[in-house]
């Protein structure tokens, strides 16, 4: 399939490249031209190289998006710093350009939640935090 | 009206303010710590301090009470997230936002958030009411005689390229006193031929101006604006 990633940090530049590995064709939106050096780590042959596609532009940019290929991506991941612009560029993601695969990083549980209750897929690490901490801290003291 | 703002800018400052001053009931969010500082100074216990976008802010506000919601801050994503959550969430009847960007109008469309309004939108279709590419210059006017004489540049594509002057097909109550071309002017008659590039001077009754002026604007420019 193909994989458009918008937000190429720890989050989204690991799964590009575990997507990569698995040969899937994979795209990069970040609006740091800087940010494909993650992709690189750890590599000698670059992301390009090895197949991959990188963009520069801001997630909310539709030119830069299309450059990407959103028409015809088949999953959209949004893991870009801010959770505002991944809940944004994800409904556009979805209403817009029908992905039918839509997931998006939410730092903040509160938003998370309402979100996944309207149909978006979230994922929300900080709650998976708090909850594998409070299972850590019961078996500690138990 | 109970109304909450969100963003402490120079908008939403002077927006709070005005909407104060008019009797409304208003809170106003800010992110920024010392600009909270500066701006509360004034507003008092009408501003308060907290990312607008979390939801435990926009509920410390009252934002279940609010009869408007008005999102001013300077991004985007920020302005719609606020709205879309005041409108499906919350439930306000109203709500007004900030399009910093007009690029992204299409996105506050997409998602439901209007009216979003832009600034930018706005000074550029005044520009562009105020500055039309073949827009008549107005060399006298004569209001007390309901005179007028205006000069137009005759656009490649326009009706009037190439035309005889009596072919013109100008409307009655307006004359051509004379033709610009290549740095020297002269008085046509009804066989002079009108050439692209030419600079025509054309007395008339005030109020015919836009039906003139569509003969020698490009083709197509009427249907466009």
């Amino acid at each position: 399939m193909f994989v458009l990633i918008v937000g190429s940090g720890r989050v989204g530049s690991a799964i590009a490249k575990t997507m990569l590995g698995e040969g899937h064709e994979v795209s990069v939106l970040d609006e740091d031209p800087g940010a494909i050096a993650l992709l690189d780590i750890g590599r000698d042959d670059s992301w390009e190289d090895r197949g991959g596609s990188f963009t520069v532009g801001t997630a909310l940019e539709i030119d830069a998006l299309i450059e990407a290929g959103i028409e015809r991506a088949d999953a959209f991941v949004a893991s870009t710093d801010g959770d505002n612009t991944n809940l944004v560029i994800a409904q556009i993601a979805q209403r817009r350009f029908n992905i039918e695969r839509v997931v998006v990083r939410v730092l903040d549980p509160a938003r998370a939640k309402w979100y996944s209750e309207q149909g978006l897929m979230t994922i929300c690490p900080t709650q998976t935090a708090i909850e594998l901490l409070e299972a850590a801290v019961r078996e500690e003291v138990a | 009206m109970y109304m909450v703002v969100v963003g402490a800018g120079k908008v939403g400052w002077n927006l709070a303010r005005e909407l104060i001053d008019r009797g409304n009931e208003v809170t106003l969010i800010e992110s920024n710590p010392n600009r909270y500082a500066v701006v509360e100074e004034e507003l008092e216990h009408a501003v308060q301090q907290g990312d607008g976008s979390e939801l435990w802010v926009l509920e410390r506000a009252g934002i279940e009470r609010a009869d408007m919601v008005i999102a001013v801050t300077g991004d985007d994503e920020d302005n719609i997230l606020i709205c879309q959550v005041a409108r499906e969430k919350y439930e306000v009847e109203r709500v007004i936002s900030r399009c910093n960007n007009p690029r992204n109008l299409e996105h506050f469309e997409l998602l439901g958030v209007r009216p979003a309004i832009s600034a930018t939108n706005l000074i550029l279709r005044l520009i562009e009411h105020e500055v039309p590419k073949y827009g008549p210059l107005h060399l006298l006017d004569l209001p007390q005689e309901r005179l007028e004489i205006i000069e137009l540049e005759v656009a490649d594509t326009s009706p009037a390229a190439g035309s005889l002057v009596r072919d013109l097909g100008l409307p009655d109550g307006s004359l051509v006193i004379s033709i610009l071309r290549d740095g020297t002017g002269f008085v046509p008659l009804g066989d002079s031929v009108v050439e692209p590039d030419d600079e025509v001077l054309v007395v008339l009754d005030i109020g015919l101006e836009a039906k003139v002026a569509e003969r020698f604007a490009p083709a197509g420019a009427n249907e466009a604006a």
